[in-house]
């Protein structure tokens, strides 16, 4: 049991702005500095960036940090790092691997994506194709990924492959760490409705993957999966948010400032969001108090999910608000983001950006199932695919 | 009692409409236009207007028009809306034309109807019938127009602008050339529905109307383009349930089709719920419309409170079920969503018409 409190941390953030004072340190190298005293994600072991304290005590940690005027790393940039790669490297990476890559993932020098999904398997992840050969001590990897939101940047991908055919296929899988830069790896811009490019086409041809790459067991690829996915869905979901932050925050600023837009169903319908979101906001606390002391549950999902809803609600009513402005676009030249700006853009493009909300990271359809089956216990819908080998599937 | 069916005339129009549209605004055509230079097809458009008559359904066969009536119009409108085809014909055929006629006009009238040009209401796409005479444009006694309106449909591609301006004695509907006005082209959500912000510097006009009468021609100018606009939406519902429900009968994922999870399949029988209930409306309020009778504000508040609401659904649906694939560029759905959240503003929001209707009927709020 942790016996790291909150002065203790105090205490250690003043050291480390001592040692490297943020008016005159360069951003890199204090992120490093942060990372080595442990102050990046607290709940981490000590050598990984953390003291393993309490995952609430980052708070602490980051409010300290923010009056000092500490730079931070950007973390919607580095998203999927931070949310997914970097939880499942610390359950499943050897240590070697631990050392390796959890550091400059933490600083946003290496930027992270995730290939897992394919043309033929979304929600159904586990029907994906991409094959993986064993060669001695490298593994041969042939497919496609699609939708991969920042490949054009990444540095590395957490990538799920199919090493067994012949086997059901949940047992057939193996989850690698894929280096962008390696020959055979070709990424194409997949423009997206709101006119970006942010997510990629991904294309593996006879990429070899040294074997000292792979996360976990040969053949328990899933498993390993899950703890991503169980993580996006936290990530995604159980932001740390003010009351009024973000896009709520966004349109009751809107509301305040223009009073000629203002009628009365559309003030019902704000402060139905109003609570909305602040009831989320609230859940979310929770979540995270749960998950300082232990695992995410299926409950992330839960907040995903809601999520999603309130987003989409939130962006619908901004635009009808915005009356004439409504009907008008920011700008629809062909962009390759590094990061998804909701709120440095204008009305409709959260519009359509927030649409992707319920499809990322697991469907909201998908989620419902999740919550009625492992949540609530329904029954499952007939499966037709547990027992029959990958190869014979319908699909 | 109100016809709510189609015609066999209706029917075979819609058909004749929809094989062109098949034809000539394919998917991929439009969303290329989107991005060119000319993301109007005005050839496209002179073959509805011009050869097929359609710029001049409603209009009497004295004025150059088919003689048909605003039923007809409406079914044109949903062929439009199925296709999300990039021409001019809300603005010009609908709340031109109707803006026109209501104002008495023998001139303009024959020219629009014939394809020979086209017209825009100088008001913005927002406005709703009961908004009000609008007063950013005004005109000096000699019919000089200065002033400026935002959003309004059609414009940049429109030869004669039709505006409603404060004149020296009131309210007054006056006709001025485009190129009078400094129209400039407007970025918008709705990639096949152009807008333009509009402003006038003393401009020459023309009074067509005014007083109560340019009042009257304006009002019922944009009821007949919400009522009608109904029927846009219901086309568009209709293709994105059709997609929707095709798309999850061929997509498999756990080894079976998509659309046999039966959490998918009652959404798509609410949603087709929906649409037997907006169709419903949106004949409703044409039929009231090609009628005249004392029916059409309720109707038309009913069908456009309805309308907007279950096309904007059906196209949420769409991107929704289409997954991945409904998020990017190469897929339709983003137009419909597009045209189905803008057509939610234009010519007031259900909430408007919810708000209109209370009045209507005498629900007044607390
Ligand atoms: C903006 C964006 C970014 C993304 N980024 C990434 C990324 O970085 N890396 C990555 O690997 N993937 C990424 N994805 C892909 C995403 O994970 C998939 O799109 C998602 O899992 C859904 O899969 P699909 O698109 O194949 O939809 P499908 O699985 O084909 O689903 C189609 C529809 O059917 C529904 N459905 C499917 N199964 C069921 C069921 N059993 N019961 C009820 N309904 C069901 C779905 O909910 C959906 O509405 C991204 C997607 C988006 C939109």
């Amino acid at each position: 049991m942790s016996t790291v409190t909150a002065d203790d941390l105090r205490a250690r953030v003043g050291e480390l702005l001592a040692a490297h004072p943020p008016a005159s340190t360069d951003r890199l190298e204090f992120l490093r500095a942060r990372f080595d005293a442990g102050l990046a994600w607290v709940h981490y072991p000590e050598g990984l960036g953390g003291l393993g304290a309490p995952r609430e005590l980052q708070n602490v940690v980051d409010a300290e940090l923010a009056k000092a005027g500490a730079p931070d790393n950007n973390p919607r940039r580095i998203g999927i790092g931070l949310g997914m790669a970097a939880p499942t490297i610390l359950r499943f990476g050897t240590d070697e691997q631990k050392h390796r890559y959890l550091r400059p993932l933490w600083t946003g020098e290496e930027v992270w994506c995730q290939l897992f999904s394919e043309p033929g398997a979304g929600s159904d992840l586990a029907a994906l194709g991409t094959r993986a050969v064993r060669d001695g001590d490298e593994w041969v990897v042939d497919g496609q990924k699609v939708w991969t939101s920042v490949a054009h940047i990444a540095r590395f991908g957490i990538l799920v492959t199919r090493t067994d055919p012949d086997v059901p296929k949940h047992q057939g899988m193996t989850y690698f760490i894929c280096d962008m830069t390696d020959p055979g790896v070709e990424v194409r811009p997949l423009r997206q409705l709101t006119g970006e490019a942010e997510f990629n086409e991904v294309f593996l041809s006879g990429v070899r993957i040294p074997d000292d790459n792979r996360l976990g067991a040969v053949g328990e690829g899933w498993k390993v999966a899950q703890t991503t996915l169980m993580n996006e869905r936290v990530a995604i979901g159980g932001n740390a948010m003010p009351r009024e932050g973000g896009l709520i925050g966004m349109v009751t600023r809107t509301w305040r400032e223009r009073p000629e837009l203002r009628t009365p169903e559309l003030h019902d319908r704000l402060l139905k969001l109003w609570v909305e979101a602040e009831a989320a906001r609230l859940a979310g606390q929770r979540l995270r108090q749960q998950l300082a002391v232990g695992a995410p549950g299926p409950e992330g999902s839960a907040m995903k999910l809601a999520f999603a809803k309130l987003q989409q609600a939130l962006t619908g009513l901004e635009v009808e608000l915005s009356g004439e402005d409504g009907l008008r676009y920011d700008d629809w030249t062909l962009r390759r983001p590094e990061k998804v700006d909701m709120l440095g853009r204008g009305p409709g493009y959260r519009y359509l950006r927030a649409k992707g909300n319920s499809i990322e990271g697991g469907t909201s359809e998908v989620l419902r199932n999740i919550i009625s089956e492992r949540v609530l216990g329904l029954p499952s819908e007939p499966r037709v695919d547990k027992d029959v080998a990958w190869k014979d599937l319908p699909r | 009692m109100s016809d709510l069916l189609y015609s066999e005339v209706e029917e075979d129009l819609r058909a004749s409409v929809r094989d062109l549209l098949t034809d000539r605004a394919g998917f991929t055509s439009v969303l290329a236009r989107t991005e060119s230079a000319e993301p109007y097809d005005l050839k496209l458009w002179r073959t509805l207007a011009g050869d097929l008559g359609l710029a001049g359904l409603a209009v009497p066969e004295s004025l150059g028009g088919q003689g048909a009536s605003y039923r007809e119009v409406a079914v044109v409108l949903e062929e439009l809306g199925r296709s999300v085809a990039p021409v001019p014909f809300l603005g010009s055929a609908v709340l031109a034309t109707t803006a026109l006629l209501a104002a008495g006009d023998r001139e303009l009238v024959p020219r629009l109807a014939g394809g020979e040009l086209i017209g825009a209401l100088a008001v913005p796409l927002t406005s709703a019938p009961e908004s009000g005479f609008p007063d950013g444009v005004s005109a000096n006694t000699e019919g000089a127009l200065s002033g400026a309106v935002r959003a309004v449909v059609d414009a940049p591609v429109a030869d004669v602008l039709i505006v409603p301006a404060a004149g020296p004695d009131g309210a007054g509907l006056y006709a001025v050339e485009q190129t009078a006005a400094t129209v400039s082209d407007v970025v918008s959500l709705d990639l096949t529905r152009r807008l333009a912000d509009v402003s006038f510097d003393n401009a020459s006009s023309r009074l067509l109307a005014s007083g109560a009468e340019a009042e009257s021609a304006l009002r019922q100018a944009l009821r007949a383009g919400a009522g009608l606009l109904a029927s846009e939406q219901v086309g568009l519902a209709q293709r994105c349930l059709d997609e929707t429900v095709a798309y999850l009968k061929q997509r498999y994922q756990f080894g079976r089709p998509v659309g046999s999870f039966q959490a998918l399949k009652h959404r798509l029988a609410d949603l087709y719920l929906e649409l037997v209930s907006a169709r419903a409306t949106a004949r409703h309020a044409a039929d009231a419309l090609a009628t005249g009778d004392d029916e059409v504000p309720v109707a038309v508040a009913v069908a456009a409170a309805t309308c907007s609401a279950v096309a904007l659904h059906a196209a949420e649906e769409s991107v929704q079920l289409h997954g991945g694939i409904g998020m990017t560029w190469e897929h339709s759905a983003h137009l419909y969503l597009k045209r189905a959240k803008s057509d939610e503003l234009a010519l007031g929001t259900p909430g408007r018409h919810r708000a209109a209707l209370a009045g209507l009927v005498d629900l007044p709020p607390a």
